[in-house]
């Protein structure tokens, strides 16, 4: 980070300096805590928000998407809770799971299944509560990885992030059902919703998440962070969807921390909000470690969406592999950057990136950037990108059998996005996002036949 | 009214000109067979039948049961009755065997005014076809014709034209690549469509597919042009004397 100092201050930045200054003494967390935050926010200051002159947003120009700075949701009621919950959309209702609730950021434990998942070596707690408590490991919790730790965005959590749920999995643990992270960001108005989960996997645990960011208002500011940390000989699948308001700008930071001899499924599947950042940190802390960290996205409409990934390889012996899907319509922008980082002494990596985009449409854009970063002569690694448009011969194909152009442009757009899907290896998850993909693909239908 | 009427069809493709006026006509019952030399134009036809968009028709017409084949998408085809069986099928990478079958089956379906089939129907129809075909369980359910050796996918195709039930079959060089067992199934499968009621028009360069799937006529094409017409034993001539006399007569 070596841009200058910036003066001139967009109203934007302008609002988000206020705002922290009126909201800090009401943030959870007395020294060192409040000290975190104020650095974190002072970083912010310092540069800004990110911009297409800085290269990690390059394509994402947040400084020009943020109009205003909304007011920090506070946090709801448990009747308002259980109201907004009742009626909120779930795409993974078909799946039986252990649920957490968050609404605007705060965890509401009452409309959670915390106790069966005690049953199940799965501890659960409010961030807010245990950056209150007296424990002297507090300040661990808005602790940043180096990785990410220079990121606006992150900074921005760390300094306003009011709540969110720590997750403990106890060494050795295997619920029996996913456990969902259910986020949902009221609509009656557009609020900044700042949420920070830390989840950690005990040494040898096998377990599964489910992440669901649904809802909020035209020009909500929805920021989650989240943090896994993977113990050593763990298993860890980890499926998310973003699914927020047409209006909505989203910034989600997914920091993956994984131990030795762990397994890592890490799928991100984005389908909502009118801007979308999906920032993934992924780290490998200890040897013969592997993860697959996977993406799919659809745009539509003006929409933008971007997929950003670090990967780091600090160890030697480990394996990544990433798959990143986009289909694009309209006048849709998606983004891929990807970057594998090999550090010195980290022989025997295996990694390999792919970003895939489908264009649906003349006028929709996709931007990728992959970027190899190798300090080490023993590895392995590649990349590639590729964007086109439907395959002529496969649609000639499928239309001589007598499926119509818009059925087969679907089986083929279903096709495309499966395979990221299907990596992650659980069938009922992967039926219920292909669901979404396929509500996305009637609501094409429904447009192409309009116009 | 004849079944498929193809008139004076006249095809470029990047401004170079392909067929150079083409007349043919086919009825109920009948097995037309095209042969001819590398480049003659046959696999253009065989596209240009099923409506690849890749083909510029200039000149002439194709009337299929009184209407202008032409004007129709290539689904419309199918569901009018029109199958091709690809040289080279196309490997669709995500997409079922099954679920393709079930999807083509009930798309035709609807198009021609009929209830879609329940899974048991469908079910039943496909395994009483893929037997016929040699076709497999396993295969069918891998994505289509995704790691398929030549000879499964071109089973695969005689196995779709079976279970759809076309009247009117274009079998694009179905022989090639094919060793003479795999022949023999393909050929067997092809033979056991044949009725009064279905018309078939074999693309092929080789004679030796004929004595398998024997013709009512065959048609020797040579640059973009049918230069001779006769019954089965011109398949024969050819074979014995090659095309190179039929370049001069197109000459």
């Amino acid at each position: 980070m070596t841009a200058p100092t910036k003066t001139l201050r967009t109203p934007a930045e302008a609002a988000l300096i206020e705002r922290f200054a009126k909201a800090r003494k009401d943030l959870p967390g007395a020294e060192p805590i409040a000290r975190l935050r104020e650095q974190a926010f002072a970083t912010f200051e310092q540069h800004g928000l990110p911009h297409r002159r800085v290269e990690a947003w390059k394509y994402s120009d947040l400084r020009n998407r943020l109009k205003t700075a909304q007011p920090l949701a506070t946090r709801p009621t448990l009747d308002a809770a259980a109201a907004v919950l009742a009626e909120a959309e779930d795409a993974f209702a078909v799946l039986d799971r252990y649920r957490l609730v968050l609404i605007d950021g705060f965890p509401v434990f009452e409309l959670s299944d915390r106790d069966a998942l005690l049953g199940e070596g799965v501890a659960v707690a409010s961030l807010a509560e245990l950056l209150t408590g007296e424990s002297g490991r507090a300040a661990d919790l808005l602790a940043v990885p180096e990785l990410a730790r220079d990121d606006i965005a992150v900074a921005l959590n760390t300094a306003f992030a009011g709540d969110g749920v720590v997750v403990l999995v106890r060494d050795g643990a295997r619920p029996s059902k996913p456990i969902e992270i259910v986020n949902i960001v009221t609509g009656a108005a557009p609020f900044a919703v700042y949420a920070r989960n830390r989840i950690v996997i005990g040494d040898g645990a096998e377990v599964t998440f489910l992440e669901s960011v649904i809802g909020g208002a035209e020009n909500a500011e929805i920021n989650i962070y989240n943090e896994y940390r993977i113990g050593a000989r763990a298993r860890l699948s980890v499926a998310r969807l973003q699914a927020t308001e047409a209006g909505a700008t989203q910034i989600a930071t997914n920091v993956l921390r994984i131990g030795a001899e762990s397994e890592l499924k890490h799928l991100s599947v984005e389908a909502g909000a009118g801007f979308s950042r999906n920032q993934t940190f992924a780290g490998f802390v200890g040897e013969h470690a592997c993860a697959d960290i996977l993406g799919v996205s659809m745009l539509d409409d003006r929409r933008h969406v971007d997929q950003t990934l670090v990967v780091d390889h600090a160890v030697s012996h480990c394996d990544g592999t990433e798959l990143f899907k986009t289909v694009l319509d309209d006048r849709a922008h998606g983004v891929f950057q990807g970057q594998i980082v090999v550090r010195p002494g980290a022989q025997k990596t295996n990694s390999k990136m792919m970003s895939q985009a489908l264009l649906l449409s003349e006028e929709a854009e996709m931007d990728a950037k992959p970027e190899l970063e190798i300090f080490a002569d023993d590895v392995v690694c590649g990349h590639g990108a590729t964007s086109g448009q439907i395959d002529r011969t496969m649609l000639f194909y499928l239309m001589a059998r007598g499926i119509p152009r818009v059925q087969a442009e679907r089986l083929l757009v279903d096709a495309f996005l499966a395979e990221a899907i299907d990596a992650l290896g659980d069938a009922a998850i992967a039926d219920a996002l292909k669901t979404t993909v396929s509500a996305w693909l009637t609501a094409r239908d429904r447009r192409e036949t309009r116009s | 009214m004849s079944f498929l009427e193809i008139k004076n069809l006249q095809v470029s493709v990047d401004d170079r000109s392909i067929l150079r006026g083409i007349d043919l006509t086919i009825d109920k019952g009948e097995v037309h067979a095209i042969m001819g030399p590398n480049g003659s134009g046959k696999s253009t036809l065989a596209y240009v039948l099923a409506g690849h968009d890749g083909y510029e028709v200039t000149q002439g017409s194709i009337t299929f049961k009184g209407e202008d084949l032409l004007a129709m998408e290539p689904d419309e085809r199918a569901a009018a009755g029109v199958f091709l069986a690809f040289q080279y099928p196309i490997e669709i990478p995500g997409v079922a065997t099954m679920t393709f079958l079930k999807t083509a089956l009930n798309a035709q379906r609807k198009k021609q005014g009929l209830d879609e089939l329940s899974t048991p129907d469908f079910m039943r129809r496909v395994k009483d076809v893929s037997e016929r075909l040699k076709v497999t369980q396993e295969m069918l359910r891998r994505p289509l014709n995704v790691g398929f050796s030549g000879g499964e996918k071109k089973r695969n195709e005689i196995m779709q034209m079976a279970l759809f039930a076309p009247s009117f079959c274009v079998l694009d060089e179905t022989d090639s690549g094919l060793d003479i067992d795999a022949l023999r199934v393909v050929a067997d499968g092809v033979n056991a469509l044949r009725s009064p009621e279905r018309a078939m028009l074999v693309i092929t360069h080789y004679q030796r597919l004929l004595n398998h799937i024997v013709p009512d006529y065959v048609h020797v094409l040579s640059a973009g042009r049918i230069v001779r017409s006769g019954g089965k034993e011109l398949a024969l001539e050819l074979e014995e004397k090659g095309y190179r006399e039929f370049d001069n007569a197109a000459a």
